[in-house]
């Protein structure tokens, strides 16, 4: 297959990412759609890295990228238990304490 | 060598076939995944359309990173939030209802984004990957774990052998980097979800 049969991929998955994110009010939901964008981009490393000369930087940056959502997700999750905590609740438009 | 088995089954016509069918699956589950009500059923649909990434990974020669996204996303991750959403909803189908109005549109954003990003794809003309290049040589063989393992030390042997007088840095510093904020995250994560005190009414 080509490289943009690749890009088409992490596109479709960047996108359903975004409208995940934008749309879904359970906190949970959004986290997910963070996965999704991630991914997407790690699609994106991939191809690159074997249709182009890029080489092994595309899949070691990849790696990272997988970590790092490791890393985002045990955080966020914490965030979002205390969250459940303090309002009883998961949807994310109950957080309006800081608005003006 | 089973890196020429691994190289003649991606080059086979089996091989365009099957990354259609985990393609379809990966976008077909990711739409999934937004159009889901319940956040049981988006996990769901997440495990899946991250394990057919997975797959595509893996026709894609980079099986060590394949390995790694089934480890870490859909053994690891995904449990992570499983276990939120455990711990965070009244009932197992628990329903955050959006709006009607929102939904629609959500899917004009999203279709009109998507021509954009695939405009913008289609618009550009990638290089060819050089046949004398060397690393794009050693990826193509798709036994990637040695030379991941070197660059994560911070040697490069395949860039190295290349251009001869000029080392290339490798990726030991972010290596430990990423360690090191792994460590913190641990810490930071399990201070910041100890049970303190809940809201009056529980």
């Amino acid at each position: 297959m080509s490289l943009s049969a690749y890009l088409l991929v992490g596109a479709v998955l960047f996108v359903c990412g975004i409208v995940c994110m934008a749309t879904k009010r359970n906190g949970i939901g959004v986290l997910m759609g963070v996965e999704l964008v991630l991914n997407g981009a790690n699609v994106n490393f991939v191809a690159f890295s074997k249709y182009t000369q890029l080489g092994l930087d595309g899949q070691i940056i990849s790696l990272f990228v997988i970590v790092l959502a490791a890393a985002e997700a045990a955080v966020a999750l914490a965030i979002a238990l205390n969250f459940y905590n303090n309002h009883l609740t998961i949807d994310v438009d109950r957080a309006n304490k800081l608005k003006g | 060598m089973s890196s020429t088995l691994m190289l003649s089954a991606a080059a086979a016509p089996g091989g365009s076939v099957l990354f259609v069918i985990f393609a379809l699956v990966a976008c077909l589950c990711a739409v999934a995944v937004v159009a889901a009500q319940t956040v049981v059923r988006m996990a769901f649909w997440l495990v899946l359309s991250l394990g057919s990434t997975a797959a595509l990974f893996f026709l894609a020669d980079a099986d060590f990173v394949g390995a790694a996204q089934l480890l870490i996303y859909v053994g690891g991750t995904l449990v992570l939030l499983v276990f939120g959403v455990m711990l965070t909803a009244s009932g197992p189908y628990l329903k955050i209802a959006t709006s009607p109005g929102e939904i629609i549109l959500g899917a004009v954003v999203a279709l009109l984004f998507l021509c954009v990003v695939v405009a913008s794809i289609s618009g550009v003309s990638w290089p060819e990957p050089q046949v004398s290049d060397v690393g794009a040589l050693q990826t193509t063989a798709g036994n990637t774990l040695r030379p991941l393992g070197l660059a994560f030390l911070g040697t490069r042997p395949d860039q190295d052998l290349a251009d001869g007088d000029q080392l290339s840095p490798g990726y030991l510093l972010p290596f430990e980097i990423v360690s090191i904020h792994l460590l913190v995250v641990l810490i930071g994560a399990a201070y910041l979800a100890r049970a303190k005190r809940r809201a009056v009414g529980t």
